[in-house]
């Protein structure tokens, strides 16, 4: 099985985000950036799969040179080749022009591809829509919110388990097709020290837009374009109750009938 | 183009999802602005027999696609199914609940359609005959607010946000079968595992009761249940600490890696409050904190707090909420 995964760089998540935001804009200037937490999930999938089944694992990233590091600390798991997609043609293109670029690197790599992962959603701007444009590109189906998988490489059929509303959902699909990772899929390994040797070894090839057989032309700026950032609505603390257990209670309660007027 | 609008319905097993009728009221009111009407495409086996009630909800037409083969759900086959009625009516808007089922479809939607799409949308405003769209993004560390630059714009709508209309029991249903000769689909559902029975999700839940670390055990989400249980509509969520202990399936768990919920109330029982929790719940209406560090940072964002053993409190609480509903 050849296995794609796709890496998106995103600012760590503990990243005080709140105290970057700023004339409607948020400032990431010396931000720390980590590889997108649910893309691990993904690459950890892969590395089990291969392992079970054969196969490569490639990781696929679009971005600034900064990028690369997502990538590297990602090949460190395992993971067979890392390519880097840069060009100052994708630095501003919508997620539907990412998941061109990414279809494209997709189907010129030398051997065919069985699956995709991605993550669910960046842990950026929680966009959640890269894997279904990647799957249309493609004209693959996509099987999203994946908490667990079960392949079966000679029928070339997967069968999926997602998260669904109050419960969960099995779904099967035809191979090839595009998968994104939930947390809960699996528990993702450290690096080994012998990985991240390994990875120094490495040659990451860098792709632009043209080797790509990208144009200008094609890469339309964002669809959903960002016009103002601001902070979230503070909420004003309230009011400690005093009393016994029993005061406090009768207290509460009357508060959310009379005031709050929610129950 | 037109300026309508088009709501994709989320329905399982025969029943509306309420977010349905959160997002009709609101493409409702945004009509008021953008002019047009406003309609809904239904999904399943036997969903024809809904128009009436969409109707009610303030669905001016609904597009039914209602066949034997539908009653699985594809997100491909029925992204399809959906692009092509895009495609043929021209709405101004296309709207979808943000819920596991509506984020798997509508990028798909979207994507077919080659347009952007607004993903977990709290809020619309109209400037120009458009929309300006509010989203939180960075798990609500800060709201973008946004435009979209291709047609039909379309949006996921954040369950919650918007109030459910009072029905008009007098609305007639306008309703157009779907043509579905040509139905094809890759991606197909086998099955729907429900947990526990038919267990509220909190996602869909109007009051959270919330336990965290300070539960001390799995056992003693009884009493969270048994608290739930005696409140309306009425679910228990969880922390990461609960979940990751195993104590709580993770479907339950609130915070920036769990769902993200707004209900009417959140009660916040033996949870810390880190900014990952908060991510997922600070924009619920009112905040209750029970929790024995006066110190903890849940009091922060808690319209009531009580600094007490949980053990003492809930029980209390329970008490008295269920003689508010005797009464
Ligand atoms: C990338 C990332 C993502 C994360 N995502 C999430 C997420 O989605 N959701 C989430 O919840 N967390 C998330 N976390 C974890 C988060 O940082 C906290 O560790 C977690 O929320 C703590 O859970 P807790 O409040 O239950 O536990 P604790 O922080 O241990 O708090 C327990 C609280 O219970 C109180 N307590 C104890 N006993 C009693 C008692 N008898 N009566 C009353 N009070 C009592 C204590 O005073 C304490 O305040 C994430 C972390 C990271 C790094
Ligand atoms: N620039 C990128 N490079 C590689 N993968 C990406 C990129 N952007 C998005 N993805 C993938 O798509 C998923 C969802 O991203 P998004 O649609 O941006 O929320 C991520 O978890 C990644 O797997």
């Amino acid at each position: 099985m050849n296995i794609v995964v796709c890496i998106k760089q995103v600012p760590d998540t503990a990243a005080k985000i709140q105290e970057r935001v700023a004339d409607g804009r948020i400032d990431l200037e010396s931000v720390e950036w980590v590889a997108n937490p649910y893309d691990e999930y993904g690459v950890e999938e892969a590395l089990r799969l291969t392992e079970a089944h054969g196969g490569q694992v490639t990781l696929i990233t679009l971005g600034p040179d900064r990028a690369v590091q997502a990538l590297k600390d990602m090949l460190a798991l395992g993971a067979d080749e890392g390519i880097h997609i840069k060009d100052p043609l994708l630095d501003n293109v919508s997620r539907r022009g990412v998941a061109k670029a990414l279809a494209a690197a997709i189907r010129k790599l030398d051997d065919d591809v069985d699956m995709v992962w991605t993550g669910w959603k960046g842990m950026d701007e929680d966009h959640g829509l890269v894997p279904a444009y990647l799957a249309e590109e493609l004209g693959w189906p996509h099987l999203s919110f994946v908490q667990a998988v079960d392949v079966d490489p000679d029928a070339g059929r997967v069968t999926v388990e997602r998260e669904a509303e109050g419960g969960k959902e099995v779904l099967e699909a035809p191979l090839p097709a595009v998968l994104s990772a939930q947390k809960g899929l699996n528990e993702v390994r450290y690096a080994s020290l012998k990985g991240i040797m390994a990875v120094k070894k490495k040659t990451i090839p860098e792709w632009t837009a043209s080797d790509l057989g990208l144009d200008a032309s094609e890469l339309e700026g964002p669809d959903v374009e960002l016009v103002h950032v601001g902070p979230p609505p503070e909420r004003q603390p309230g009011r400690i109750l005093d009393g016994t257990p029993e005061e406090t209670a009768k207290e509460l309660v009357r508060l959310l009938r009379e005031e709050a007027k929610i129950i | 183009m037109g300026n309508d609008i088009l709501v994709i319905a989320e329905q399982r097993e025969g029943e509306l999802k309420k977010v349905t009728f959160e997002i009709l009221g609101e493409a409702k009111e945004l009509t008021a602005d953008l002019g047009g009407q406003v309609g809904v495409v239904v999904l399943g086996d036997g969903v024809g027999d809904m128009a009436s009630t969409l109707s009610q909800y303030g669905a001016s037409k609904t597009y039914a696609g209602d066949d034997t083969a539908l009653g699985e759900y594809s997100p491909d086959g029925w992204a399809t199914v959906i692009a092509d009625l895009a495609e043929r009516t021209e709405p101004a808007v296309i709207l979808a609940p943000a819920t596991p089922f509506g984020k798997d479809l509508a990028p798909r939607v979207a994507a077919k359609l080659g347009i952007g799409l607004a993903s977990d949308v709290t809020g619309f405003e109209i400037s120009d005959g458009r929309l300006l769209i509010k989203r939180p993004i960075y798990a609500g560390r800060a709201i973008a607010t946004v435009r979209i630059n291709t047609d039909p714009q379309m949006a996921t709508v954040r369950a919650n946000t918007f109030a459910v209309p009072e029905p008009d029991m007098g609305a007639t249903a306008d309703v157009e079968a779907l043509d579905l000769a040509g139905y094809k689909a890759m991606a197909i559902a086998q099955e729907v595992i429900t947990t526990a029975g038919e267990k509220l999700d909190i996602a869909e839940a109007d009051i959270i009761v919330s336990g965290g670390r300070g539960m001390g055990g799995p056992e003693n989400y009884d009493m969270l249940e048994e608290l739930a249980a005696a409140l309306p509509n009425a679910a228990v969520g969880a922390s990461r600490a609960s979940v990751d202990a195993g104590w709580r399936p993770h479907a339950d768990q609130v915070g920036q890696t769990g769902k993200t919920v707004s209900p009417s109330l959140y009660i916040a029982c033996g949870i810390s409050g880190a900014v990952q929790h908060l991510a997922g719940m600070k924009t619920s209406k009112y905040i209750v904190a029970i929790n024995k560090d006066s110190e903890a940072p849940i009091f922060k964002v808690a319209d009531y707090g009580i600094v007490a053993d949980l053990f003492d409190a809930v029980p209390k609480l329970t008490e008295e909420v269920k003689k508010l509903y005797v009464e």
